[in-house]
């Protein structure tokens, strides 16, 4: 499943980033890829449209590699616990400042 | 006191999508009014609009940028361009801090508004799009513009229906007189005509139905007049302090003197005489101009019976014997009403008649009027020396907005 969910989750990032195939990497994080936090948050959009599910905003905030989306949406994919992630993101980033 | 100078012009709109075939357009009494392309309007009663032609997005901006661009914010933006291409200017670094952008607009992202709506209440789509707020707000325009212009000084955006680009470009005319800012791009951007727009101004019943010959659909002051037509586009002027212009060299079109603005406080769509004429007023008497020095009024006139026999009857009002022997022209008759834009890119064609001498006409006059009974340029483009001109811009709710440019 995993592996599929990652192949899917590049060629995401890379269709709502307008880039050539292959830029995206597994190893990618967000910033090397110019990802700032708008274009995250438009991310997360596509990956909830396309796998049909809700990310969690505390989950969100703790994606900034293309591994941490992955593995953030295996894990709410499989219905695992995700509390240790709701921990961690406490003082993640935000999209914008309203 | 310092004097404010327009060096720079861009129009991005149905008659034109730059100055040039702007000019060529309407000095031919071209109107741009079409059938509607954006969207299927069978089964509307108004199928017409004043469109910008062949218009894709991807030949002006990179596919990420588009994402967060609403079709208004595009306008402003491929006018801006113009505007400061054809300006010369180079802002230095420095200089930014007093560089700012004043944008009009009346609707907004009206058109990703409503896509997202449809989405949510015909689709049901359980999560809309986070761009949604960066596109639709109404400050966009302003804001793409400073990002992508390096503009870091007093900035923000106005919102007054017809006369949104009437009240920018006046603030900013301000900022720079009373020497808060020394170079300013302003104007107005608008991109109103959506299935749900449409339908929204066809029950205040004030459009005009020419769908069979849409091009002679808007004939502002003539007795057989309907109403107007929904227009979009943008225009966007740089405007910039008499001597910083002088010492670059800039090429001055004219001088922007005079700026009024009056609410009429009396019917939120009925337009007054005296709301507009205590604005054109105001704006003589900032500029220190008589009224029998104004050559030419580019008139608000949108083709309602309302609108132009209040304007003609406060026109009379604030010229007495002298609006006999104006020049009174409703260039909306071939652009359409651009809304939010429509009083930018009316200074631009009022800017025009100043530097060429040319002033462009009111196309598909065809019968006199008893109530409209002055001048007003039918059907061609007329020579005349024009050194001081006005422009009337006069908004649903009241809200007038006049300026005055005078020649340097």
């Amino acid at each position: 499943m995993e592996n599929n969910v990652a192949e899917k989750v590049i060629d995401i990032i890379a269709r709502e980033q307008h880039f050539q195939p292959g830029v995206v990497k597994l190893d990618s994080t967000f910033a090397e890829l110019g990802i700032d936090s708008l274009d995250a948050v438009n991310i997360l959009f596509a990956l909830e449209s396309e796998f049909k599910i809700d990310i969690p905003d505390a989950v969100a905030q703790n994606m900034r590699s293309v591994r941490q989306a992955v593995d953030s949406l295996t894990r709410v994919l499989e219905g695992k616990d995700v509390s240790d992630l709701v921990a961690m993101a406490k003082g993640g980033t935000q999209a914008a400042g309203g | 006191m310092r004097r404010v100078v327009i060096t720079g012009m861009g129009v991005f709109a149905s008659a034109g999508k730059d100055v040039e075939s702007f000019f060529s357009n309407l000095v031919n009494a071209r109107s741009a009014i079409c059938r509607i392309t954006q969207f299927d309007p069978s089964s509307l009663c108004v199928q017409i609009g004043a469109e910008v032609p062949d218009y894709k997005p991807a030949d002006y901006f990179p596919l990420k940028r588009l994402d967060l661009l609403d079709r208004f914010a595009q306008f402003g933006l491929l006018a801006a361009r113009e505007a400061v291409q054809s300006s010369g200017i180079e802002v230095r670094d420095e200089e930014r801090p007093r560089f700012g952008v004043v944008m009009g607009s009346g609707m907004g992202g009206v058109g990703t508004f409503d896509g997202e709506c449809f989405n949510l209440y015909a689709k049901k789509a359980t999560r809309l799009h986070p761009f949604t707020i960066p596109k639709i707000m109404h400050n966009a325009a302003t804001s793409q513009m400073c990002m992508e212009h390096g503009a870091r000084g007093p900035s923000f955006s106005t919102s007054t229906a017809c006369s949104s680009a009437g009240h920018a470009i006046g603030e900013a005319f301000h900022l720079i007189k009373f020497g808060i800012a020394d170079v300013m791009l302003t104007g107005g951007s608008d991109a109103p005509i959506t299935y749900g727009m449409v339908r929204c101004w066809e029950s205040v019943r004030v459009l005009a139905t020419g769908n069979s010959d849409p091009s002679r659909a808007c004939r502002p002051f003539s007795a057989d007049r309907e109403g107007f037509v929904l227009g979009e586009g943008a225009g966007v002027l740089l405007l910039e302090e008499l001597e910083h212009a002088k010492e670059r060299g800039a090429r001055i079109h004219a001088e922007i003197a005079g700026y009024g603005m009056t609410s009429d406080a009396g019917h939120i769509t009925q337009p007054s005489v005296d709301g507009p004429a205590r604005a054109m007023r105001m704006a003589l008497e900032e500029a220190a101009v008589n009224p029998e020095e104004v050559d030419y009024i580019n008139a608000h006139g949108t083709g309602t019976r309302l609108n132009d026999v209040t304007e003609t009857q406060a026109i009379k009002e604030v010229f007495g014997g002298h609006a006999r022997s104006l020049a009174i022209s409703s260039t909306k008759s071939m652009h359409g009403h651009a809304m939010g834009a429509t009083g930018a890119v009316e200074l631009v064609a009022t800017a025009l008649a100043i530097e060429r001498g040319v002033v462009l006409p009111t196309a598909n006059y065809a019968a006199p009027d008893p109530e409209c009974d002055l001048d007003y340029v039918p059907n061609a483009a007329r020579e005349k020396p024009v050194r001081v001109a006005i422009s009337n811009s006069f908004a649903f709710g009241g809200l007038n907005a006049v300026l005055l440019l005078r020649r340097v």
